[in-house]
């Protein structure tokens, strides 16, 4: 499917909302993601005052907490630009929660429906409004690509990231198998139930590494903290000094294969 | 409320039963095995996702109809059951429905009772009150004897034995069953089981079970089934009690078939049950058999308080097939017996807050990660992560007047509220956030080695030593 | 207040909130296709044998040597008949010279309910119509064809006219009108008992009949 030729004329500026995981942890998956849009001819804005969607608060029953959090948010985007979030975690608050977190207020309702419409997952964003057609100049690899709860079943992007490495001649994409599983990740969940996140982000690193893959991409940075801190920790125990399966986000692995 | 004390378990030891689970790799396996079967099952059942994303609405508008006239339903239901010849009970409580059927028993002097599948009779714990009465009660389902054979409580709501393997059954049907040899074969277990329920059948006073649908229109009780222990516990002992839920009801005939559609199709992978039992009176004058009297307990246990709320109402569209266990990966990774509760998993999370109180269950709904999977499944679309988050404001929000719920607030933690108010100060101001993380990125290591749950299988996490938004300020 | 009183006033007091009836009638228009007779019979088959049932093709004139050669493949000596009933008395007629013996169903089950347990290895019911979606025989037990016969005797042997089957559930409720009313015990059977509670082992048998038995009575050939 490619949007891009039937909707709106290609955007000149977007938002970036880097979200906070991007921020203080994968600053270089938020650069990578910037700089592979520059190089699309779009120009990017970063609004500083940006800190966090206000996800963590909100599933943790916190709403009150959220909402004065994703009220800054809601403030930072005055022009009608898409706003892309390398994060389908994030997007999936923005675009799906923030109207019903701001229900009870009318102005800022209003302002959370409108920008819940200018959202985009950064996956979603190259595909389907750039029609993104990356061109491989890396060389052959076979990758496996995690792609997370809220891409999958909240922004219904679970194709996106597939397609964009589908279209990398020299990259395989591997299958694992239970794909659409969570890695246990969650959150809060990751610290209040440590045994069955545990638990879950094991299989899921058996279930990556069974592929043989060299690597593993994903577009969500919370999943890949997940995924990796663990697969560091399993290193760590078997007294490797490599990692025995390294990850990236998706826009990092995107734009070191098409550097010029 | 009641003052039954039910023998369920205290979330409090949930952790401590999950890890047992985790750290056994044989059950973990198992179960493991067990859900990607169903999984595989149902998926092989939807082949079209526009069938299966329609019939979903049309479930749950179904549902939501009928919930949305529950009072008048119900009233129209115990009208045509009655001229049916069906005597309608009414319990508020477990104790309630309990006595009831005690009281249904004593008049019959009955001394065994056959049970067909019936969660409900699990939710009240009616094979206690049997025991203490001196009724010998039954279950006839194959994974309910097992289970009940081993002293034990289901651990699905639609495969209660899942947690065991065939030989863990092989000895206990040779260590418990008068005169069975030790056979891992599962067709001779399965016999074996038959002949002895058989014998049950024969001479059982009572046969109770739960009820799928019960059809206002036409005073219809439905039940859904494979075995045909439910047939046979519903037609050969000459009394018959069925207990259900109160939201169960649905006013139309027309309703049921594409109801009955997604729970075959969503629990087991079948595009229809072996049986479906559609009971409308005792036997009538002429007819040689079926029982001569029937009876339904409606019980609330909770259910009004749900339906109280709008959101917290779609609770009650639930029509139990189990697909949010099969689908959970926290289901896959503790199974069933973990939760300590009648219904497991996603809608066990959901539901039992109300028949227990928030304060039994208060920790339940925060062992999610979310990921959703529960509602992609839900044949009737319900929200269930929505819920969840909803269960999660409830318990932890300190206590106020009139609360939604039973026991609201039970999680409440000054400190935790207060540590989300701190996080809410920091990241609400752009200045204090500009702050807190470049301190953070500065003394990245100052970060701890150990970070509570974190670490247990992760290594720890560290700021980068540059903030992005560091990064592009310097590239100017 | 008694419980029930209390549990409506509960109800009564919460938010009400009405939906519109939904529309299953266009569903099924949408997604359930009106098949051939032949068509319907043949999904029907493929459907009901896939749960592991038997089937075979018979006429009016056939059905009866059929039923015998059944029994007497399963060297069933011994079958249970609804005397009251014209396929019943068939049975008995033409079974009674050959080594089949008919019981007869006469008596209330009280009288007789130890040897329905224990020594009536199958029996003999018709089926009121069918479903092909999902293959399914429709039974209406009543005072001569009682609700045991189809689910004590190990071997359950059913008769369906080919003729009665109809597309899906939905239609045949509306068709026969069951809204208007109901038989004390409505039964959909679509296939022998089973049950795969032993570590999702599928074994037949459970606790109702190990094998059905479909005599399809179609067109003369």
């Amino acid at each position: 499917m490619n949007l891009a030729e039937s909707a709106a004329p290609r955007p000149t500026d977007v938002y970036f909302f880097a979200t906070c995981v991007v921020d203080q942890f994968f600053p270089g998956a938020g650069m990578d993601a910037i700089t592979l849009l520059e190089r699309e001819g779009i120009r990017v804005h970063f609004p500083d005052e940006q800190t966090c969607c206000g996800q963590p608060a909100f599933t943790s029953g916190f709403r009150d907490e959220a909402r004065k959090v994703a009220a800054l948010q809601l403030s930072l985007f005055p022009n009608n630009w898409p706003v892309v979030v390398p994060s389908g975690s994030c997007a999936g608050m923005m675009k799906h929660h923030y109207p019903t977190l701001f229900e009870a207020d009318p102005v800022r309702s209003a302002q959370a429906v409108a920008l819940s419409a200018r959202i985009f997952e950064f996956t979603e964003f190259l595909v389907h409004v750039l029609g993104y057609q990356p061109e491989d100049k890396g060389a052959d690899c076979t990758v496996v690509l995690h792609t997370s709860c809220s891409a999958r079943r909240e922004m219904g992007v679970h194709l996106t990231g597939r397609t964009l490495l589908g279209s990398l001649n020299g990259v395989t994409v591997a299958q694992q198998d239970h794909e659409s599983e969570c890695c246990g990740f969650g959150g809060i969940f990751s610290v209040k139930q440590p045994e069955i996140s545990g638990a879950m982000v094991e299989d899921k690193l058996k279930s990556l590494k069974a592929t043989g893959a060299e690597r593993v991409v994903s577009a969500d940075c919370g999943c890949l903290m997940n995924i990796l801190g663990h697969a560091a920790w399993k290193d760590e125990q078997d007294g490797r000094k490599t990692p025995s399966l390294p990850g990236e986000h998706i826009a990092s692995f995107l734009l070191r294969r098409t550097a010029k | 409320m009641s003052e039954h004390n039910l023998n369920f378990m205290p979330t409090e030891g949930f952790r401590a039963r999950a890890k047992d689970v985790v750290e056994n790799p044989f059950l973990r396996q198992s179960f493991r095995g067990a859900m990607d079967f169903l999984i595989t099952k149902r998926a092989a059942q939807f082949p079209s996702p526009e069938e299966l994303e329609t019939l979903r609405t049309l479930g749950e508008q179904i549902r939501q109809y009928n919930l949305g006239k529950l009072p008048a339903l119900l009233l129209q239901l115990e009208e045509n059951l009655t001229r049916n010849g069906i005597q309608v009970h009414w319990a508020e409580t477990p104790d309630e429905a309990n006595a009831i059927i005690l009281g249904i028993c004593k008049a019959h002097s009955a001394k065994l009772m056959v049970k067909g599948k019936s969660m409900v009779s699990e939710e009240i714990e009616l094979n206690h009150a049997c025991e203490a009465a001196g009724i010998d009660a039954m279950e006839s389902d194959m994974g309910e004897y097992i289970v009940q054979l081993a002293g034990e409580k289901p651990s699905h709501i639609i495969m209660p034995a899942i947690h065991k393997t065939k030989e863990e059954i092989a000895r206990l049907f040779n260590e418990k069953v008068p005169g069975v040899d030790y056979t891992d074969n599962v067709d001779e277990l399965i016999q074996i089981g038959r002949r002895v329920l058989r014998e049950k059948f024969l001479v059982a006073d009572i046969g109770l079970s739960g009820v799928n649908m019960a059809v206002a229109e036409t005073g219809t009780l439905c039940l859904v089934e494979n075995e045909g222990n439910g047939r046979l516990s519903t037609t050969a002992p000459p009394v018959h009690i069925a207990i259900t839920g109160i939201e169960k009801v649905v006013e139309k005939l027309a309703h049921v078939p594409p109801l009955l559609s997604l729970l075959t199709r969503s629990a087991t992978g079948q595009n229809i049950s072996t049986y479906f039992n559609m009971i409308s009176g005792p036997r009538k004058p002429g007819e040689k058999d079926g029982p001569t009297e029937v009876h339904l307990v409606l019980l609330d246990n909770g259910r009004t308080q749900a339906y109280a709320d709008e959101q917290l109402r779609k609770t009650l569209q639930c029509i139990r097939c189990g697909a949010c266990m099969n689908h959970c990966p926290v289901y896959t990774r503790i199974g069933g017996h973990a939760y300590g509760t009648t219904y497991p998993g996603p809608i066990g999370k959901i539901i039992s807050p109300h028949l227990l109180g928030l304060e039994a269950t208060a920790n339940m709904a925060s062992a999610s990660s979310m990921c959703g999977a529960c509602g992609e499944v839900c044949p009737v679309k319900i929200p269930i992560p929505e819920l969840l988050m909803r269960l999660r404001e409830e318990s932890y929000s300190a206590p106020h007047a009139n609360p939604a719920m039973r026991g609201q607030g039970a999680g409440y933690s000054r400190l935790v509220t207060s540590i989300w108010r701190g996080w809410a100060a920091v990241y609400r101001s752009p200045a204090l956030y500009g702050a807190v993380t470049w301190l953070g990125s500065r003394f990245r290591w100052l970060m701890p080695a150990k970070q509570g749950g974190w670490t247990s299988v992760r290594v720890p996490l560290k700021p980068a030593p540059k903030r992005l938004r560091d990064m592009l300020r310097e590239r100017g | 207040m008694n419980a029930r009183d209390r549990i409506l006033a509960k109800l009564n007091a919460a938010p009400v909130l009405p939906k519109a009836d939904p529309d299953v009638a266009s569903w099924y228009e949408t997604h359930r296709n009106q098949e051939s007779t032949a068509d319907k019979a043949s999904r029907f088959r493929s459907c009901i044998e896939l749960a592991h049932a038997e089937v075979y093709a018979v006429t009016q004139a056939s059905w009866l040597q059929k039923l015998w050669e059944v029994l007497t493949a399963k060297q069933i000596a011994k079958l249970l008949v609804a005397p009251g009933t014209a396929h019943g008395q068939r049975a008995i007629n033409e079974l009674s010279p050959s080594d089949v013996e008919c019981r007869a169903y006469d008596v209330p089950i009280e009288d007789w309910k130890t040897e329905m347990f224990r020594d009536i290895p199958a029996s003999l019911t018709s089926a009121r119509c069918a479903i092909a979606e999902t293959g399914t025989l429709v039974l209406w037990p009543d005072a001569d064809e009682p609700r045991l016969m189809s689910l004590v005797p190990p071997v359950h042997i059913v008769l369906l006219d080919a003729a009665t089957i109809h597309n899906t559930f939905y239609e045949v409720m509306q068709r026969e009108g069951w809204a208007n009313g109901l038989p004390t015990n409505a039964l959909l059977i679509s296939g022998p008992s089973k049950t795969a509670d032993i570590q999702v082992t599928l074994a037949y048998g459970a606790h109702g009949p190990k094998e059905l038995v479909v005599l399809l009575i179609g067109d003369e050939a």
